[in-house]
């Protein structure tokens, strides 16, 4: 016996699972964006190192860039914040009582995180540094 | 009176993934402040710029710190021991990112035949992956 989880997206979005739900719908988004792009970045750097590939330089250029970062980053400090959690109240299963307050204490460390670089990176960017 | 359910287990297989995304997601954590412990210690505060550090401190590749202003990345930043410690980050994270992608096709997805045939792909996307990211790490 299995559950269906033949949901549609609109009743799944309409699910009020609040903050627990939204960490769990980015934990998801960003681990298969990281994945997409760690993808694209190993196959297209292979391509630029061995063949010296004009469009794996063009594809690399853009994961250089300050604006492309801002994104990356978002996505490896959210997913790694948010699984440390997890793994956290796994080893202490004692705190999955205070998921609501691990969270609010995941954004209040995760905010000063990734503004203070992001803030840097793009100061410096917008100054032509 | 309802009768209580009961729980099969998931298997061996699955309990073993659980536990090692769990064990490879600190690893990284540890991977990664330790590459940039060591980065701010060879002198990354004077020579690299922010984003070449996060770079290093994802991924210890010579390549990602060679556009900055280091002198040379001869003594530190590109040796055996970063080879070494490259292929086991390579190691955790793309089994712990294909395993997550397999997680979720098999959670949208209810045919066990399709099932089969995802996870035979996927576990071709770990091995291509793997191999292209060694040989990446040791040419450059």
């Amino acid at each position: 016996m299995t559950v269906s989880r033949r949901v549609s997206l609109w009743s799944g979005v309409r699910y009020k699972g609040k903050q627990g739900m939204l960490n769990w719908a980015l934990h998801r988004i960003t681990g298969l964006g990281i994945l997409l792009f760690v993808g694209i970045h190993v196959v297209v750097s292979f391509f630029g190192q061995q063949f010296g590939n004009d469009l794996a330089f063009a594809i690399n250029g853009i994961y250089e860039s300050w604006q492309f970062q801002i994104f990356v980053y978002f996505c490896v400090l959210f997913h790694a914040f948010n699984g440390s959690r997890v793994a956290l109240m796994d080893i202490f299963p004692g705190l999955i009582r205070y998921q609501k307050e691990l969270i609010w204490l995941q954004w209040l460390i995760f905010i000063p995180a990734y503004g203070l670089p992001v803030f840097v990176m793009v100061r410096n960017a917008l100054a032509g540094l | 009176m309802t009768t209580p359910k009961t729980i099969r287990s998931a298997g061996a297989f699955e309990y073993g993934m659980w536990l090692f995304t769990r064990i490879s997601g600190l690893g990284l954590l540890i991977f990664g402040a330790i590459s940039m412990g060591v980065g701010f210690a060879m002198g990354g505060r004077l020579y690299l710029d922010m984003p070449a550090m996060f770079r290093w401190t994802f991924f210890p590749n010579p390549n990602h710190v060679i556009n900055s202003n280091i002198p040379s990345i001869d003594p530190g930043w590109s040796n055996a021991f970063w080879q070494i410690y490259s292929m086991l980050m390579i190691f955790m994270a793309t089994v712990h990112g294909v395993n997550g992608l397999r997680m979720v096709l098999e959670d949208y997805i209810e045919s066990p035949l399709l099932i089969a045939f995802l996870r035979g792909l996927t576990l071709l996307m770990l091995i291509g992956g793997i191999i292209v990211a060694i040989y990446v790490v040791l040419a450059s």
